[in-house]
């Protein structure tokens, strides 16, 4: 072996041990393979040798620089991967038990439980109303077949206006405007008539945790050619067990509405206990939940549909009272009162 | 009201059926039942009868007795009594040794030195009446050592039924109408009230009766003598205290047990202060005593009861103190009367003073029953006093009837509404039970409705049904879905819009959905300084603070924001709600739905938290309607907006709402050292804007290229407008590049990006573009700057 390449390829080695960066690895390259490096100026000397040492030596250079340019790949993929490392190493775990606070925004609660039952009704075919807060006497009470002097314009204390109108004290204050709204399509049409109205109601009496004079109802009706009580205890059961996602059983018992006949109260089997009796259905297994009933012949003929030819049913729910239900909220107060401490943790629900 | 099954059973044979199954079944089929049943003298046990047959001073007590009793044993029993009625001779309850008077059982028992072998009880003690001033009396005919449950109608069930769902039922507030009831659901027979024969005094003298009001529909009066019974039957009195009345006297107690049995209140009058009888009302105010002591405010609308003109009773609420029955009272008049239910509820309501008896007027009693009532008075008054004597007929005015009620249907009615088969047979039996005229040929019904049932309760067909049914059965329908052609439900636009800001809000901008009032809270608006705008009142509201009706919804927002000022350092909240802008034409309120949004923070400045909001409209009304919004500066009108950047939202050319900042004053009130924005859109006039949809536009393969202009303005707006009067289709963008101010004024800079989709534009028609705009600029005094 020429003592030359035997020193240079020393040297080589030397200078790649001392490499710490892939940047100074093409400095070694230029400095030993490059046009004016070392290892390409022994193939300069060339001329001064003779056919058989310049065969020999010829070949042991391009050895040599083989056997470089590998070495230079072998270091440049260790430093690469020693780079990785490091890169890696040096990420910090970051401790996810503590996320900066994000803000969020929220729903009102009863938003929330008012979008499930809409959903629920919708799937159901039935069409979702929105009707006005201020309602005169006739939508209120006249046209729901309670007339002056009724005693049920006792039972609930209701909010006259100086003007004669008055804040609508039951959600039932829109059945007439959807009857007359729909009245063309069911009679010439076919088309049965199924809407729901949630809606914010008025009650004049004093406030406690579990009285309100603002608060949220949700009424519905189905009006068509055979609607029968046995259609509608088959509705009631199977939307209140989508509304509480579970089997729900119902119990009719005789409740005096004016604007049905017959009017029921619906009880449904006791959430906590199924129905075996526990305190919170005073141990009677059955909560009383809503009322319904099938909608009275006057309050049909009121909104321009012949009685004796359609029937129909109509129930109200306590969209308050479920949202009250559904999230533990034991002071009905609250709902009204904005104390986002409250509100905030209602963000989203399904 | 309390029901008795013990009064019940006078009616209805229940032997052999399970009581607290037929009160489940009333609950469900008839009235709501309160949940506790109460199961009288079940605590009561080895209490007899018996005889005191001495009696000593005890010596060391002056209240106590020592006294020996004979309780139908082989001896005689010493006991130590603290009554004060004993007496030699006296029969009264005792309770034996080992006896249970409810929690206690009786053992012998130490009093001052001396053991008592058994209690000398009171009504009380027993639980069969308040009586507690002494022990109780017991007639002398009964024999020693009986037991006193086989002597008195101790053990009894009673069940409360709910008053609320009674108010449809005139019939129910008597046990004889409970008991009819009862009997459907037993399947047993009613029996017929016994009633005394009143024909027989046919020939007595009548009552001087005149109705002058066509508010007393029916009067029927008659006068009886020599009554020497005070005090009632024991049997009479335990059902008066188990149904929840005191006993009072003989001749107070009939009457209310009268109304309790079948639902007609009646009134005992002494006969001399009522020799003219006169129903009628009076045209002046006046005092009047009623036989509580009261003195009450009688008007112009109440109906009274009248000596010729001399009031002695309010119709149907309460008897006068001056005609109450007294102790030298010889003769009584017996009222039995029928009023308008409309009248008595308002009277009694305008008196605050609700009886018994007005109770039941108001339900629209039927009119048919006063004299059946009188009769079954006669027979009680005469079986437990037999000296009475009658002096009057039966004297009977009955000027109003209600319309009798005949009702006709067929089988296929109940078919449909029923969406069950209930055979024609249990149709027919359910009816006739409850008192209903039925007549069945083939499918065809025809059904009289019995009186006590037509006053207002069963007028249509569909009352029918309920009759049916209820007793039926509920539990017993099988239950099945209607069938109905399928149509798509679309979701109406206003409610679309409405869901999509609340989501924007709540989701992209973490705002909070609150709710309020519908009328200004005069003492909140008031802490932050904010007047409460005149606008439409409720009408005798009993809470002054909450009179008004809202014409805003941002002073309640306001309000709400000052509450949570502690919550966060910044946050925001919204609502969609109701106002009222006044009255229209017609006189009715202008009811509007707003959208309100309010944005607190003690960390950004006004103009950031202002742009937050501006950003905020803008990403909404672009993702709702895609459209652009345009701001137009507007004077205040309300005190609590600050005078600067009020601006109205503009949308298409229409206003749709209002942003703007707080008062100064008012600002503070709600934090000294925060900054507030609201707005407040009309839900309406956003949904009143036309969608413009998405505008999809091929980015063009031709290059742009961007002019750069720099006007001497103050404000951009007026830039903007003149870019879009020029309307290029080749401006493919517009961008604010920034503001700076120099001695020549505020310079705002504009960058115009010119494109065309097919070709490479040239600077000679870009810019002759950007010279219309130059142009149209100058026209208004607004400079390019130089």
């Amino acid at each position: 072996m020429n003592e030359q390449i035997v020193q240079l390829q020393q040297e080589f080695e030397q200078k790649l041990a001392a490499v710490t960066a892939v940047s100074e690895l093409e400095e070694i390259r230029i400095a030993f393979l490059g046009k004016n490096g070392s290892v390409t100026g022994l193939m300069k000397q060339m001329g001064k040798l003779s056919p058989e040492e310049k065969k020999s030596f010829g070949q042991q250079v391009n050895q040599l620089k083989t056997a470089c340019a590998d070495r230079i790949n072998e270091k440049q993929a260790a430093l690469a991967k020693e780079e990785m490392e490091r890169e890696i190493n040096s990420m910090p775990e970051f401790d996810v038990a503590v996320p900066p606070v994000l803000a969020r925004g929220s729903y009102h609660p009863i938003t929330l439980v008012q979008r499930k039952c809409e959903k629920i009704f919708r799937s159901m075919g039935f069409t979702v109303e929105d009707y006005s807060e201020v309602v005169t006497d006739y939508e209120c009470f006249e046209s729901l077949n309670i007339p002056k002097f009724h005693p049920a314009r006792d039972m609930q204390d209701t909010y006259y206006l100086e003007n004669g109108q008055l804040l609508k004290s039951q959600t039932s204050a829109a059945q007439n405007a959807i009857y007359k709204k729909y009245r063309d399509q069911l009679v010439n049409e076919g088309k049965p008539i199924r809407a729901i109205f949630p809606g914010r109601c008025f009650r004049n009496e004093s406030t406690d945790a579990c009285h309100e004079n603002t608060f949220f109802q949700m009424e519905g009706v189905m009006v068509d050619k055979n609607i029968s009580i046995s259609n509608l205890i088959f509705f009631m059961k199977t939307m209140l067990s989508e509304v509480f996602e579970q089997d729900i059983k119902v119990r009719l018992r005789p409740g005096f509405f004016p604007f049905v006949e017959p009017g029921f109260e619906l009880d449904i089997s006791c959430l906590i206990c199924g129905g075996d009796g526990c305190p919170s259905c005073k141990h009677s297994g059955w909560l009383e939940l809503c009322p319904c009933g099938m909608i009275h012949p006057n309050v049909l003929r009121e909104g321009g549909i012949d009685p004796d030819e359609y029937t129909g049913f109509a129930f109200g729910l306590g969209l308050t009272r479920l949202a009250m239900m559904k999230y533990g909220i034991k002071d009905i107060r609250d709902l009204n009162a904005a104390g986002l401490t409250n509100l905030s943790q209602f963000t989203e629900d399904k | 009201m309390l029901i008795s099954i013990n009064w019940v059973r006078d009616f209805v044979d229940l032997d052999g059926i399970n009581i607290d199954e037929l009160i489940h079944k009333f609950s469900l089929s008839t009235a709501e039942v309160e949940n506790e049943i109460f199961y009288k003298g079940s605590d009561l046990s080895g209490v007899v009868v018996a005889e005191i047959k001495s009696v000593e001073e005890h010596p060391k007590s002056k209240k106590l007795h020592l006294l020996k009793v004979d309780a139908g044993e082989s001896e005689l029993i010493d006991v130590v009594c603290g009554a004060p009625n004993v007496r030699v001779g006296m029969k009264t309850a005792f309770a034996k040794l080992g006896a249970q008077i409810g929690d206690i059982t009786i053992a012998p028992r130490d009093l001052a030195g001396f053991t008592s072998h058994g209690m000398c009880c009171s009504e009380k003690e027993l639980g069969i009446s308040d009586e507690n001033d002494g022990i109780m009396e017991i007639t002398d005919d009964a024999a020693v050592g009986t037991d006193i449950k086989s002597l008195y109608e101790i053990d009894d069930i009673i069940f409360e039924v709910d008053n609320k769902s009674l108010t449809n039922r005139p019939d129910l507030w008597g046990h004889y109408g409970i008991a009819r009831e009862i009997a459907t659901l037993a399947g047993r027979p009613l029996k017929e009230i016994e009633t005394a024969d009143l024909s027989v005094y046919n020939d007595l003298p009548k009552v001087d009766i005149k109705i002058e009001d066509e508010l007393c529909k029916r009067y029927s009066g008659i006068r009886f003598e020599n009554i020497t019974r005070k005090v009632s039957p024991v049997n009479m009195r335990i059902r008066l205290f188990y149904c929840g009345m005191r006993a009072i006297n003989y001749l107070a107690d009939l009457t209310n047990y009268l109304m309790l049995e079948m639902g007609q209140p009646m009134h005992a009058f002494d006969s001399r202060k009522v020799e003219k009888i006169r129903v009628k009302r009076f045209e002046k105010p006046f005092e009047f005593t009623t036989l509580d002591g009261v003195s009450r405010h009688i008007d112009e609308n109440t109906l009274m009861i009248c000596n010729g003109d001399t009031p002695v009773a309010i119709a149907g609420i309460m008897g006068g103190l001056d005609s109450e029955i007294v102790d030298d009272t010889t003769s009584l008049t017996l009222e039995s009367a029928n009023f308008d239910a409309v009248s008595i509820r308002k009277s009694s309501s305008r008196l605050s003073h609700r009886t018994d008896a007005s109770m039941r007027y108001e339900k629209s009693l039927d009119p048919e029953m006063t004299t059946v009532a009188a009769a079954r008075f006669v027979k009680l008054l005469s079986d437990y006093d037999n000296g009475v004597k009658v002096t009057s007929s039966l004297t009977d005015e009955y000027v109003q009837k209600f319309d009798k009620v005949t009702l006709n249907f067929d089988k296929k009615f109940v078919d449909r509404y029923t969406g069950i088969e209930i055979s024609n047979e249990t149709i027919v039996n359910t009816l006739t039970s409850l008192g209903f005229g039925v007549k069945l040929e083939g499918d065809d019904f025809t059904v009289d409705v019995p009186t006590w049932r037509a006053t207002k309760d069963v007028t249509i067909k569909a009352d029918i049904i309920e009759e049916i049914t209820r007793i039926y059965g509920y539990d017993n329908f099988d239950v099945n879905t209607a069938v109905a052609p399928l149509y798509p439900v679309r979701m109406f636009e206003e409610k679309n819009v409405e869901e999509q800001i609340k989501d924007i809000l709540v989701k992209r901008y973490s705002m909070h959905e609150v709710h309020s009032y519908i009328w200004a809270y005069a003492d909140e608006y008031k802490k932050l300084g904010i007047e409460v705008e005149e606008n439409v009142k409720l009408s005798g509201a009993a809470n002054p603070n909450i009179e008004t009706i809202r014409r805003s919804m941002i002073p309640t927002q306001l309000c709400q924001v000052k509450s949570n000022v502690s919550f966060d350092s910044e946050f925001g909240i919204f609502e969609i709600g109701r106002v009222v802008d006044g009255l229209d034409e017609k006189g009715l309120c202008r009811e509007k739905k707003m959208l309100g949004i309010t944005l607190f923070s003690k960390t950004a400045d006004t103009e950031t938290l202002y742009f937050r909001l501006v950003n905020m409209l803008s990403v909404m009304m672009d993702d709702i309607r895609h459209k652009g919004l345009s701001y137009k500066a507007i004077e205040p009108d309300h005190a609590y907006i600050h005078p600067k950047n009020y601006n109205a939202v503009i949308c298409d050319g229409t206003e749709i709402g209002r942003i703007g900042l707080v008062y100064p004053t008012v600002l503070k009130k709600i934090d000294k050292k925060a900054n507030v924005v609201f707005a407040e859109l009309e839900i309406d006039a956003v949904v009143g804007t036309a969608n413009q949809g998405i505008k999809y536009q091929e980015t063009s393969k031709f290059p742009s290229i961007d002019v750069d202009l720099t006007f001497i303005s103050e404000k951009y707006a007026p830039i903007k407008e003149a870019i879009e009067t020029v309307n290029s289709e080749l401006i493919r963008n517009v961008a604010l590049v920034g503001t700076y101010t120099d001695e020549q004024g505020k310079a705002i800079t504009v960058r115009l990006s010119f494109v065309h989709p097919e070709r490479t534009l040239t600077k000679e028609e870009v810019m002759e573009i950007a010279d219309k705009i130059i142009g149209i600029l100058k026209g208004q005094g607004i400079e390019l700057k130089g």
